[in-house]
């Protein structure tokens, strides 16, 4: 397994090698030591691979990844798989801000909170957080799912498009256009499948889970519905 | 009424303040109890390089053959960071201008025209189409706050990066796309249900302030590799500050729009009232550059207004390194177009007034999603007109750097220029003509 010790070597290095990787490598799985909080590990991954974070990670950590699994075994800054194509990403502690921003697809898993905007703009992509998220999570998520099993903050899924947001705990308010909807069967299934996918077997029933998603009331701008901006 | 009745009466008189057009305004208002939405760029008149001469050459300045001489025209972009920057061919470039408010025929034109010169177009917001990529040698790929469309496989295929910030006709303001827009395709790209009146957001969702985006461009460089010239572009407002932001951040290039600048639509109150001119926006810029040591390494690109050869000089005597149009390219290809007057009545308005963009009814095919109406522009055609300008005004750019005694235009210096009044003085920093007089600066 390579290992790459970030107190050593530059960021640039370790990001253009993780780059260079064909599709069949047989370097699956790295490991990079000593992060300390520097910008981008791991960033524009392409390649189905693992790459371990061993401590915190800052800003855009797993950036627009594609394919590959990255793991966080620390927190995570700003902007955490940011823009994420594919693949799955695994904050083993917190996430910082804008978590998950403008996702188009694959797997987020946050073990602890999520600070405010966790999933804002997310094109498709799935965000579980086992712990809380901060204020304007959703926030214009326009496709994917955000599953919170502790409680939302202010303003969640403020002027939502098609994202679907399931909150386990406790939201303190909804944003502009967001409503609580029915918990059918798909949904419960669905649910129960990024559950699964996030490692939150047996330890959460969907029954406790409510469902958020858009009013579509804003979706065409009127006049009459100018107070709600 | 007689004659004589007539020298009785007061004669009509409208008013400056309430002109026809606020008149026409507040009943439109009125009438429908929403602002008025729009494309373009302001239409009040502002100082402008109109109000700039160049002094040619004199007994102590003395010209370059026209015919004869060389007049270089390259501009190299980002060859502060980048490993591959890029190298133009005329210091003119096509302005972002996203497929959804253009037609897939305007957006192949704008790379077909630019290609032609050896320019560069620019993606907008909703991404980049393969028909834009193919037919353009040289690409921008914006990274807008909606991220419509981003990916990083169009990342890696741009040559450069613009991080767009803002834009001048709506410095603070987001991105618009009507109902009648939203196509299949346009909603596909764009990850939204077809036929909603879409908004793009107006600040970056993973970013906030200067410190947050030195970081953001480091992680599009490590996505990369480090390879792209990355542009900041920011709307004229407060042009000193932002330039120097943007190169404490680590930009490559600085895209500055002032308000003459054009959208795909907003509100026409944020056209006419947000933002400063493009003229009084260049100097604080070129100060900012000079004062960090950066003028000539972090290249300035301006935009907002540009429409001949004349206003190119201009914009880089100034300081420039290059500039960018989108209204210009648009009537280039056949936008407002007089041999549609016909079309333009239909639709209440007239050729060289047209600019309900937004509306996606355009009778050139051009800021349409309409299949039928897009269909008429010819790509190739369109692309032909569009190179066909750009050459026009690189000659006559070239015109002038001669008659200066430039033997390349990013010679031209503010010290060929005067300004024909005062307020154009003050904003250039040039003198006002016939005078030594340079309002604002010195002892005056």
């Amino acid at each position: 397994m390579p290992e790459v010790d970030l107190a050593v070597t530059p960021l640039r290095e370790l990001n253009a090698a993780l780059h260079k990787l064909k599709p069949d490598t047989n370097e699956t799985s790295w490991r990079v030591l000593n992060p300390r909080g520097q910008h981008a590990i791991a960033a524009g991954l392409d390649a189905p691979i693992l790459v371990t974070v061993e401590g915190h990670a800052g800003y855009y950590c797993a950036g627009m990844n594609k394919q590959a699994t990255v793991v966080i075994n620390g927190n995570a800054g700003q902007g955490v798989a940011e823009n994420m194509m594919s693949g799955q990403v695994h904050v083993k502690g917190d996430a910082s801000q804008a978590a998950g921003a403008t996702g188009c697809g694959g797997l987020l898993v946050i073990d602890g909170n999520a600070s405010a905007r966790c999933g804002i703009s997310m094109k498709g992509i799935d965000i579980v957080v086992k712990g809380s998220v901060g204020h304007l999570s959703a926030f214009m998520a326009q496709a994917g799912n955000l599953v919170v099993l502790g409680d939302a903050g202010e303003a969640l899924g403020d002027s939502i498009y098609e994202a679907r947001l399931y909150v386990r705990g406790s939201v303190k308010s909804l944003g502009a256009d967001c409503i609580e909807k029915e918990m059918r069967d798909e949904h419960k299934a669905e649910l129960r499948r990024l559950l699964d996918a996030a490692g939150v077997d047996g330890a959460a029933d969907v029954s406790e889970f409510r469902r958020y998603g858009s009013a579509r009331k804003l979706y065409h701008f009127h006049i009459d519905n100018a107070g709600s901006y | 009424m007689t004659a004589q009745d007539r020298w009785l009466h007061t004669p009509p008189r409208k008013s400056a303040t309430f002109d026809d057009a606020s008149i026409a305004e507040i009943r439109r208002a009125a009438a429908t109890g929403i602002y008025d939405i729009r494309g373009a760029g302001t239409k009040r008149k502002v100082p402008h390089f109109d109000d700039l001469l160049f002094l040619g050459a004199s007994i102590s300045r003395y010209p370059l053959e026209g015919y004869r001489e060389k007049c270089a025209t390259d501009v190299t972009i980002g060859t502060r960071f980048a490993k591959k920057p890029i190298t133009l061919k005329i210091p003119i470039t096509i302005a972002g201008m996203s497929f959804g408010s253009l037609s897939a025929q305007a957006k192949e034109a704008l790379g077909r025209g630019a290609s032609a010169v050896g320019t560069s177009p620019t993606t907008g917001d909703g991404g980049m189409t393969p028909e834009e990529r193919s037919h353009s040698s040289i690409l921008v790929y914006q990274l807008l706050p909606s991220r419509y469309g981003m990916n990083p496989d169009d990342l890696r295929r741009a040559d450069a990066i613009e991080v767009v910030v803002g834009q001048g006709a709506k410095p603070g303001g987001g991105g618009m796309l009507l109902g009648q827009k939203i196509s299949k395709r346009v909603a596909e790209m764009r990850t939204l249900p077809e036929g909603i009146d879409q908004r793009s957001a107006c600040r970056h969702p993973d970013w906030t302030g200067p410190d947050d985006l030195e970081i953001k461009i480091q992680e599009l460089r490590e996505i990369t590799d480090w390879e792209k010239p990355i542009y900041v572009k920011v709307g004229a407002s407060r042009p000193y500050y932002d330039t120097a932001l943007a190169i404490k951040a680590g930009a490559d290039a600085v895209v500055l729009d002032g308000m003459q600048g054009g959208t795909a639509a907003t509100q026409d109150v944020f056209i006419e009232h947000v933002g400063i001119p493009t003229l009084a926006a260049i100097p604080p810029a070129v100060q900012a550059l000079q004062e960090l040591g950066m003028h000539r390494k972090v290249q300035l690109i301006v935009s907002g207004g540009i429409r001949n050869g004349a206003d190119v000089a201009k914009a880089l005597a100034l300081g420039a390194d290059a500039v960018s149009i989108g209204t210009a390219a648009l009537i280039a290809l056949g936008d407002n177009d007089p041999h549609l007057e016909d079309e333009y009545r239909k639709l209440g308005t007239t050729a060289g007034a047209y600019d309900d963009w937004h509306e996606g009814r355009d009778p050139a095919g051009i800021t349409t999603q309409d299949p039928a109406l897009a269909a008429r522009l010819d790509p190739v055609l369109a692309g032909r007109k569009l190179a066909n300008y750009l050459t026009v005004m690189t000659l006559e750019a070239q015109t002038i750097a001669r008659a200066c005694g430039k033997s390349h235009v990013h010679n031209l210096e503010p010290e060929d220029l005067v300004a024909l009044n005062v307020e154009a003085a003050a904003m250039a920093r040039v003198p006002l003509a016939g005078t030594n007089w340079v309002p604002g600066v010195g002892q005056w």
